[in-house]
């Protein structure tokens, strides 16, 4: 256990990325099976511990010190983990080494019953010291957040056995904890483990922005379609398995049994989850419906049907066609596609254009609004892992911005702990001379570090009130800070007084010259609602 | 009389009227009482300081011979009267010459303890218990997360780390006056014995500590003319943490950062300002010891002062103890 705390706490104090990978893979070399396996899995999320709920850890603390003690304190650390580490009162000397192995504390919290979870954990808690105790309760409460991602973990891997990490990530969901074979196989001490699983995922392609000098590449080798803004999923179905991916690899089909079961072809489709029907796609407030939730009611699939909207086609009946041209995949694609279900499966249409101009202008008026920009895909591109530079582009709209008033600042969780670095803001409504801020958005990033450091003394300096880790901002017609936000759309909002809600909000610019009273009115976003 | 007659705050510092004096004024005042020597509790200008000779020494050190008008050195434990009022310090256990002040009227006793702590320090005379009817007491880490371990434990992980590294130096950020000279100590009670670097801003203090027979062994200025990259490989360089981030630091071969502070216990914290090795030394109290002190003054009313005041205010009405914060402007609540 103190060798993995020990990893926990240096990957945490580690900002590079080589850095980490390094501390992973001489983690992964030094520790034997089965515990450096079940890091593996607490790191990558795939450790399930059932009976331990994180919901439990308040509790327990509860049962032990006072809550607005407890609260203050959480308010100030920004990790529950790391909160309960502190504040868990010890029972003995605080430098006793803890002697259980990572693998004798899951074998403990996993064999723990429902009713005995808590005395379980409660028990490992007491044995540990502060370092190992905030490694058990990552564990428990899953989601590790110690900046790295299962991503970084499996090219660790991949460092380790001096194999692509596409290798890897193809294995990865035919193998389970404590991954004996995986390392053995990395190790060179047997061979590459069977993909006995059915129906796995393949690494999704990705696109890279387009930079802005279109004008060196020749119109005439890239498609172009639609940039959809739904779920990018990947649909699999092999040997009587149906399996709908996220784009991380994440097994979501449990959330869209309406679009899996309509699965009737042995293949894999890459394309996007969107809402509604192909012929009357929903726009984006209608998708979010769907969006985490763990059950879905026979109302919800009614009512918000999901359908997929094909843009690939990466395995046919056993022939894998990722190395295909573009081209030579989407005529087999338009194939496939139309012996699909046409109300669960439709085919991403290509946008027809000569030149860059017309693109743009495409790009600029799509014909729907959850169009959220155009794809450009060389004719002649292969279906390759991650985002390699050149064969694919996307081409986003250019997100809407309007000038706001800095109003509330919280204090942020996690690297930003000490700054003020959540921001609520306002614009304008109400007659003239009675203006007042409506609050319309929240956004806590767009900036630089060293604006960061700018708007949390900003915000220092002007606090009038503080509510916990809250502090409501001067902000009236003649003081104030003047944000520029740009956001991608607007959704009618009953839950916010302006009526409007923005989706993914960010700070653009910092308008330190421009007085308060100058920000827009809310009437300058109601326009866009309504158009 | 109540206790507010008898100190209370005011823009410039915390005010004695009967007595007509301020503690720790931020602004300059005609008659100072000064905890100790760290600049947000000293600051120069004042028509008079009383303060221990420690602390009046410090002051002329940072501000200059004439940083007042008038001085007068305050021993431990030795009680004054200032228009009435009775004055005696105490020590405090935060730095070199730190001392608390007790205020005493009309069987009223009020101690101020400006910053204290209670973990043992070889560089400092060790905090006494006053028992009191008032307590003001600092609330730098009053939060239940922090709880310091023993400072010696921090200074083997230094160690360690010097001995896994050979090839790289280590470069601890300390504050100047007095956590620099305790990890010194420290390190020479571990039995570390080579010569230690240090930043030219601590040379002056140190060179005082050692007059006043604090033995910090050989300490080298750690300056580009007393060695090349290479002589710095595996030593220990203590700064001000400020200077890290410098061009100064950029003489270091592949440098540890190592921050010595009560900061350090938090992750995010150590996170923030790049340190690879955080080492919780701190000068002032962990929640634990802060509340085990406001017992043991059996003090009826706290209180709380620069720091997280709320939970230590809440703690104390939790044992029934009367607390309030008391809104004293001017002082960090960062530097430790």
């Amino acid at each position: 256990m103190n060798r993995f705390a020990e990893l926990l706490d240096r990957l945490v104090l580690t900002p590079s990325r080589n850095g980490k990978l390094t501390l992973l893979t001489s983690y992964f070399r030094t520790v034997e099976d089965p515990n450096r396996g079940l890091a593996l899995a607490a790191i990558t999320g795939n450790l399930d511990i059932a009976a331990v709920k994180p919901a439990m850890l308040r509790t327990l603390v509860g049962e032990r010190m006072d809550p607005v003690l407890f609260g203050y304190s959480y308010d100030y650390v920004g990790d529950l983990a790391e909160t309960v580490s502190l504040v868990w009162p010890v029972q003995g000397s605080e430098t006793g080494d803890h002697k259980l192995t990572l693998a004798e504390v899951v074998r403990q919290l996993q064999a723990a019953s429902r009713s005995d979870g808590p005395k379980v954990l409660a028990r490992l808690l007491d044995e540990a010291e502060v370092s190992a105790r905030f490694a058990i309760i990552k564990l428990v409460t899953g989601g590790l957040r110690i900046g790295v991602s299962a991503r970084l973990a499996k090219q660790a891997l991949a460092d380790l056995g001096q194999v692509d990490v596409a290798e890897i990530e193809e294995l990865w969901h035919g193998l389970a904890p404590p991954y004996e074979a995986l390392f053995a196989w990395l190790e060179g001490r047997a061979p590459k483990p069977e993909t006995a699983a059915r129906a796995l995922f393949r690494p999704v392609m990705l696109a890279n922005a387009v930079g802005g000098d279109l004008e060196k590449l020749d119109p005439a080798d890239y498609a172009a379609e639609w940039k959809w803004d739904g779920i990018r999923v990947q649909a699999v179905r092999e040997g009587g398995v149906q399996r709908l991916y996220s784009r991380t690899g994440d097994d979501v089909s449990g959330a869209f049994p309406d679009l899996a079961e309509a699965m009737d072809f042995v293949g894999a489709l890459d394309g996007e989850l969107l809402v509604g029907t192909p012929s009357a796609t929903g726009t984006f407030s209608v998708l979010q419906q769907r969006l985490n939730r763990k059950t879905v009611s026979t109302k919800m699939l009614r009512d918000y049907p999901a359908f997929m909207r094909c843009y690939d086609l990466l395995q046919v009946e056993g022939e894998d066609l990722r190395g295909l041209p573009f081209r030579e995949r989407r005529v087999r694609l338009e194939d496939f596609a139309a012996r699909l279900d046409p109300a669960r499966f439709d085919l991403s249409p290509l946008v027809g254009f000569a030149n860059w101009r017309e693109l743009e202008a495409a790009r600029a008026a799509p014909p729907h609004p959850i169009i959220e920009g155009v794809m450009l895909k060389r004719w002649d591109s292969p279906y390759l892992a991650g985002r390699p530079k050149g064969p694919w582009f996307k081409w986003k709209r250019d997100p809407h911005t309007v000038d706001a008033v800095l109003m509330y600042a919280q204090r942020g969780h996690g690297k930003r702990s000490s700054f003020y670095s959540d921001y609520t803001f306002g614009v304008w409504s109400g007659p003239e001379g009675g203006e007042e801020l409506v609050p319309v958005g929240k956004a806590y990033f767009g900036f630089t570090d060293e604006e960061l450091r700018q708007i949390d003394k900003y915000v220092r300096d002007n606090t009038i009130e503080r509510f916990g880790p809250v502090r409501s901002v001067r902000a009236d017609r003649n003081n104030g800070l003047v944000l520029e936000v740009a956001f991608e759309g607007l959704n009618r909002s009953s839950r916010h007084k302006s009526g409007v809600a923005m989706r993914f909000p960010r700070i653009s610019r910092l308008r330190w010259d421009k007085p308060a009273g100058e920000a827009d009115r809310i009437e300058t976003l109601k326009a866009l609602l309504d158009g | 009389m109540r206790a507010s007659d008898l100190l209370h705050p005011r823009p410039e510092g915390l005010y004695c009227p009967p007595g007509d004096f301020f503690i720790d004024p931020v602004r300059p005042v005609e008659r100072a009482l000064i905890t100790h020597g760290h600049s947000d509790h000293a600051r120069p200008g004042h028509r008079s300081v009383l303060a221990t000779r420690e602390t009046l020494d410090i002051m002329a050190l940072r501000y200059g011979e004439d940083f007042a008008g008038t001085t007068q050195a305050a021993r431990l434990g030795e009680r004054m009267m200032l228009n009435g009022v009775a004055v005696t310090f105490h020590a405090a256990g935060h730095v070199l010459g730190s001392a608390q002040i007790a205020v005493e009227h009309q069987a009223m006793r009020i101690v101020a303890s400006g910053d204290y702590k209670r973990q043992p320090d070889a560089t400092c005379a060790p905090f006494i218990v006053v028992p009191c009817d008032v307590f003001i007491t600092e609330a730098t880490f009053g939060l239940p997360v922090f709880r310091h371990p023993p400072d010696h434990h921090e200074i083997g992980l230094l160690l360690k780390s010097v001995a896994q590294f050979p090839e790289r130096s280590h470069l601890v950020g300390a504050y100047a006056l007095g956590k620099a000279q305790r990890v010194m100590k420290l390190l020479r009670q571990a039995g570390y014995d080579r010569p230690i670097h240090i930043h030219g801003a601590l040379a002056k203090i140190s060179a005082y500590y050692q007059s006043t027979g604090i033995d910090l062994g050989e300490l080298l200025p750690a300056t580009v003319e007393s060695g090349g990259k290479a002589d710095f490989a595996g030593a220990v360089v203590i700064g001000p943490p400020a200077a890290f981030s410098d061009r100064w630091a950029r003489r270091f071969p592949d440098p540890v950062a190592c921050f010595a502070s009560g900061w350090m216990r938090i992750r995010q914290r150590a996170r923030q300002r790049g340190v690879e090795l955080p080492l919780i030394i701190s000068d002032h109290c962990d929640w634990d010891e802060l509340t085990a002190t406001i017992r043991e003054t059996g003090a009826s009313q706290v209180w709380v002062t620069h720091g997280r005041e709320e939970a230590l205010v809440r703690w104390c009405e939790l044992q029934g103890i009367a607390a309030r914060p008391l809104h004293l402007v001017g002082y960090e609540d960062e530097g430790d």
